[in-house]
């Protein structure tokens, strides 16, 4: 395992923590699924780049524990209405991983185990925002909450932190992905209340 | 060649309304993966979920996504080929 280092710390906070609109406090980690819970072993599972042009950059779990790690400790927000706050996970900058990749693309598709996706816009996996997280709490992740690897998007609401996650493809195109294809908004900032399309 | 006319989306109204005004516990969906019918009672539904997602219990496919904001609604068919559901029969067709 690389070096871990300290990563994004949240927003900072003085007195009553701040909430986006809408969103209530919750010490629990709720579970929410639109399908059942895949099961993937750490020796098959894999991590995949596609570029637009087709090019693929690929991670076993080996080369992906080899690269150098980070914790973050973030606030997240389900678009269901709950936060959590001050959360610490453990795993791969999505800078780390898209280093080296030659893409012109403007736009992700996260695509997992189980089939669920989601898209985004490549800027916002960029610049420190979006990390391949692995642990949860000091502990391997578990596959209730996405493990053996899920995205970490936390200034996005947290449909778009896909579960499970099997790679992201690059396009110069937006293409939406399962709830954005069905009313949810395609970018999804909580503090400006983007939960369906047309918000 | 004569070309046929056709009508607005308000003469759906009535028809529409008809259908989803029935009890659909009691229809059939047909799985656009599998091809399985069954009926809609059969479905597995997630709805720990921000919406409600029907899978096929054959193949575990979507076949229905129900999201609901508090002023709209959306309702995605694409994995249902169909939905067959039973019609009184002292209320005939009108088309």
């Amino acid at each position: 395992m690389g070096i871990v280092t300290p990563g994004f710390a949240g927003r900072p906070r003085s007195g009553a923590p701040e909430l986006p609109p809408g969103q209530y406090l919750t010490p629990d980690f709720p579970v929410l699924s639109a399908g059942p819970t895949p099961r993937v072993p750490q020796e098959s599972w894999e991590f995949v780049i596609t570029t637009e042009t087709g090019v693929e950059h690929r991670w076993s779990w080996a080369q992906m524990m080899a690269l150098p790690q980070e914790a973050p400790t973030v606030d997240i927000h389900c678009v269901t209405r709950w936060s959590k706050l001050g959360t610490r996970w453990q795993g791969v900058s999505l800078d780390t991983l898209l280093d080296g990749v030659d893409t012109a693309a403007g736009y992700v598709l996260a695509h997992s185990y189980g089939g669920y996706t989601t898209n985004l816009p490549l800027d916002d996996l960029r610049a420190g925002q979006a990390w391949l997280v692995h642990s949860y709490d000091g502990a391997d992740l578990p596959a209730e909450h996405g493990g053996p690897a899920r995205l970490l998007v936390p200034h996005l609401y947290f449909w778009k932190s896909a579960k499970w996650v099997r790679g992201i493809r690059l396009g110069l195109e937006d293409t939406p992905g399962f709830w954005e294809t069905a009313g949810y908004h395609d970018y999804g900032d909580p503090w400006r209340e983007q939960r369906y399309q047309g918000d | 060649m004569t070309e046929l006319p056709y009508l607005d989306g308000n003469m759906l109204d009535g028809p529409l309304g008809e259908m989803f005004a029935v009890d659909l516990s009691t229809a059939t969906g047909r799985c656009a993966h599998c091809g399985t019918a069954g009926p809609v009672a059969g479905l597995r539904v997630y709805s720990q979920a921000p919406g409600l997602v029907a899978r096929c219990p054959i193949c575990v496919e979507v076949m229905m996504r129900m999201v609901r904001a508090p002023d709209r609604a959306w309702l995605d068919l694409r994995g249902t080929t169909y939905l067959r559901f039973p019609m009184p029969l002292d209320r005939p067709p009108g088309l």
